[in-house]
């Protein structure tokens, strides 16, 4: 039988760079396909190109056993095949159904026919199980649906091969879950479905067979009964992976963050943070585990003072930072890696050096009378580049033309060798590849060594339960129950996430 | 990724060239199409500004407001804001160094000019600093606030001048030579050019831009707030704080703007019914200019040329002085339709598609 894509010898280059260097892929009909390699290997080239947004230099490109010419994504249209990107392109103005419809719009005398637009729009949302309303405004729908109007949008142009890229990055775990069930929906229902991941956990849910990309080559294709998560994750960065796990000793010191019946509101004015309290001391990592939307955000928030606090205190080292100003919390002791490294962690139009200094530029040695000492911010943004393997080609690249690996090591680097009392990490390793985990979870690890308090905030069940020496649960804005790694599944902390608290009490 | 970046840093480089010779090459079209001869007309400009000591002064007078105006859309641009106020703040500040000048007279020149100066500049800064304030507190789109000024400018500058420093000639009594920027050396040197130490204070606001937007902690904030207002509050900075001053720095470049009209080109301020043009004419400086400092200098040459040279075009190629505007407006319009130009670029460059 033929393949539903295949595409052979492909060979891409870029100035000073060969993204893809013949590449062979080859994906069967009805199959779900794993594009696997760590960010910057090559796989968005790959797909890129399939889609009909480059032309390879070499090689060619089969769809269903017959060669194909895809010179723009007409083309790829017009041959079955549909990309749901990473960024959704949606008009958040507009309803799902004139998302879907918009450039293939259905016309009735010459005038959008919006009734059989909706009908059409629901009956491919009833086929596939995908459960979206037509009449609902995009801006009032979760990512999760905004996704799956992605996913329609492909289907009303009559794909039969869908690309996903990288989908699971914006979602949170039971979002996930559900993308899965649709994946393996469309599939049976005779689709062929190539997924773009770093996410080995992902691969093993829903995959059939996996192509693993390193450097711009192909390292190996096989089906997934005949490898394992291991296998894959050496294969992919191209060495031993060390999966960091905290096995220092539990030694907690003095107290550094205390929170004491913290009350939040959320930008709706909705009490996000009810009622909270925790402590965190010096020598340990403290989780904070919860779905998406508890309260973390805002906690995190309040405690960097970018957020009012309604009631309650906050201490650091002592010192009450209830409502103070952000920079005089960072002063006292404060190490924040953000949940947003694009929208907070980083000044994208800076450079990487300006970027290390963010926190420090007023300070000495990097200014004196408020006169920047440039030679200074140089070196140690040099040395900081270096310390924290940051991928760039300099200090004066912009923070923007970096990988999202590199960037975060940017604010790790920025936030960790200031040697913060307390050290706040939201996400930090959320859409991150492996290699780049290894190191971040490494550079917290150390931290802990040094005997310093780290909060961690993560929807990474995994990454909580590797690293943390306590892990607080959050739900609906207080802390349900604190548990000891060591005891806990991940059975019991889905069942604590999602508000069932066991019977009889710990600690 | 790194190849793209590099193509884009070459063509901000190329693109206002390209607008440039784009906007001469119609010109050239439409006086063809008048029956005019674009290279005798083109080179009556060369050769004036060039060649004639008095056209020569001329440009390098009119490049001087429209430096300091070009700075001051540049300066709020860099830091996220759109200054559209610099007209007002011209006037304000025009008419707040003729009054210093006027009323402090008496005071020795090493005391009188630098105040009133300085006046000029505090004026302007001051109707920067409004719009800025209303943004950082009530969210007004500065954008809206400015334009609003530059109407209150217009016309308050008019009714103090009318009750207050009224004189015959619908205009402002002239100032204290003790506080003129005006002098005999440049005049004659450039044959009798209004040509005035203003200069140097242009040049002195083109290093100031610099040194302050690059090589200071003040300038970092205002960049980064610029760029991030979120990543700016999370690395402790006051946002708003950094907003007013801003639009109040970039509203005393526009008021040292109208300090040179006043105290250098005109010694005194007339009764304006409209608009000056520098002000607008500096966005277009600016947006020529990259909002670089010394490419709103360049950007300001050009202009100054064009209008101080398009005067001998008349005489010489008989090409009617209002086609130099006409010009002039095509310019900006390659300029704003850069993208048109950056696409063409990339295709014919080959590196595109195919």
């Amino acid at each position: 039988m033929a393949y539903a894509i295949e595409m052979r010898h492909i060979r891409k280059a870029f100035p000073g760079i060969v993204a893809n260097d013949d590449i062979t892929l080859q994906v069967n009909e009805g199959e779900i396909h794993a594009l696997f390699g760590e960010n910057g290997a090559g796989k968005s080239t790959l797909m890129n190109i399939l889609f009909g947004l480059y032309q390879p230099d070499e090689g060619e490109i089969l769809v269903h056993g017959k060669k194909a010419k895809i010179t723009d994504p007409n083309d790829a249209n017009n041959l079955g095949i549909g990309m749901v990107h990473q960024h959704f392109m949606l008009i958040e103005k507009f309803t799902v159904a004139e998302n879907i419809i918009l450039g293939r719009e259905p016309r009735i005398h010459g005038r959008l026919d919006m009734n059989k637009a909706v009908k059409i729009v629901r009956n491919l949302s009833e086929k596939y199980g995908l459960d979206v309303n037509p009449l609902e405004k995009v801006e009032n729908i979760t990512v999760g649906m905004q996704q799956r109007v992605e996913i329609l949008k492909t289907l009303y142009r009559g794909s039969d091969i869908l690309i996903f890229d990288e989908p699971t990055a914006v979602l949170t775990p039971i979002e996930i879950q559900e993308l899965i069930e649709i994946m393996k929906r469309l599939v049976s229902e005779g689709k062929s479905i190539i997924l773009i991941t770093h996410k080995l956990k992902e691969i093993f849910e829903a995959c059939d067979r996996v192509t693993v990309i390193r450097r711009g080559k192909v390292i190996d294709s096989l089906s997934l009964g005949e490898t394992n998560p291991d296998e894959l994750a050496n294969m992919m960065v191209g060495r031993q992976v060390n999966t960091q796990i905290n096995d220092e000793p539990y030694e907690p010191k003095e107290k550094i963050l205390d929170v004491q019946n913290l009350t939040v509101l959320d930008s709706r004015k909705v009490k996000a943070v009810n009622d909270l309290s925790l402590t965190v001391h010096g020598g340990e990592i403290l989780g904070v585990a919860g779905v998406d939307g508890n309260g973390q955000t805002e906690l995190i928030e309040a405690i960097s003072g970018m957020r009012k606090v309604k009631s309650g205190i906050i201490e650091i080292d002592g010192r009450d930072m209830t409502n103070h100003r952000t920079r005089k919390i960072t002063e006292a002791g404060l190490g924040y890696i953000p949940e947003d490294r694009q929208k907070h962690g980083l000044v994208l139009d800076f450079t990487v050096g300006e970027n290390l200094v963010l926190q420090t530029y007023y300070q000495k040695p990097y200014a004196k009378a408020g006169i920047l000492n440039q030679k200074v911010i140089s070196k140690k943004a040099r040395q900081l580049i270096e310390e924290y393997d940051v991928r760039t080609p300099g200090e004066r690249t912009l923070a923007r033309s970096l990988s999202g690996g590199n960037q975060q090591k940017v604010i790790v680097a920025r936030e960790v060798d200031r040697s913060p009392k307390l050290l706040v990490a939201a996400q930090p390793t959320r859409g991150l590849d492996i290699g780049a985990i290894e190191f971040i979870h490494g550079k917290l690890l150390e931290e802990k060594k040094k005997g310093k308090a780290i909060l961690l905030v993560s929807f990474e069940l995994d990454e909580i339960l590797h690293l943390a020496d306590r892990i607080a649960v959050i739900y609906e804005g207080h802390i349900i129950d604190i548990v000891n790694p060591k005891e806990t599944s991940e059975h019991e902390l889905g069942l604590l996430m999602a508000g069932h608290k066991k019977e009889e009490s710990r600690e | 990724m790194s190849g793209l970046l590099k193509k884009v840093n070459w063509m901000t480089l190329v693109v206002p060239l390209v607008s440039v010779f784009l906007g001469l090459l119609c010109g050239a079209l439409i006086m063809l199409a008048g029956g005019y001869n674009p290279l005798l007309a083109y080179g009556s400009i060369i050769q004036s500004i060039f060649l004639q000591p008095y056209y020569a002064g001329e440009t390098i007078r009119a490049m001087i407001p429209l430096v300091l105006a070009g700075l001051a859309v540049a300066f709020a641009f860099r830091t996220g804001l759109f200054n559209i106020g610099v007209e007002g703040q011209l006037m304000a500040g025009w008419l707040a160094s003729v009054a210093c000048a006027i009323e402090l007279d008496g005071l020795p020149r090493i005391i009188l000019l630098p105040l009133s100066i300085i006046a000029g500049a505090v004026v302007g800064g001051l109707w920067g600093y409004l719009p800025g304030l209303l943004k950082a507190r009530f969210k007004v789109h500065e954008v809206i606030s400015t334009i609003m000024m530059n109407y209150i400018s217009l016309y308050a500058t008019a009714y103090i001048i009318k009750n207050f420093l009224y004189t015959e000639g619908e205009r402002t009594p002239t100032i204290p030579a003790s506080a003129s920027l005006a002098s005999n050396f440049l005049a004659n040197i450039t044959q009798g050019s209004r040509l005035h130490w203003g200069f140097i204070v242009a040049i002195i606001g083109v290093i100031l831009m610099w040194l302050i937007l690059w090589k200071t902690t003040m300038g970092y904030e205002l960049r980064s707030v610029g760029f991030s207002p979120d990543a700016s509050k999370y690395a402790g900075m006051n946002v708003g704080r950094n907003i007013i001053l801003s639009m109040a720095i970039s509203g005393a470049f526009a008021g040292l703007a109208g300090a040179m009209e006043g105290l250098g080109t005109y010694q005194y301020m007339t009764i304006n019914s409209a608009f000056t043009g520098i002000g607008f004419n500096g966005i277009a400086v600016a947006l020529l200019g990259m909002n670089t400092p010394v490419g709103v200098v360049l950007a300001a040459a050009l202009f100054a040329g064009l209008q101080t040279g398009g005067l001998t075009m008349q005489s010489v190629a008989g090409v009617p002085v209002e086609l130099i505007q006409i010009v002039i407006a095509l310019i900006i319009f390659f300029i704003g339709s850069s993208y048109v130009i950056k696409w063409a670029l990339l295709r014919f460059s080959g590196r595109g598609r195919n």
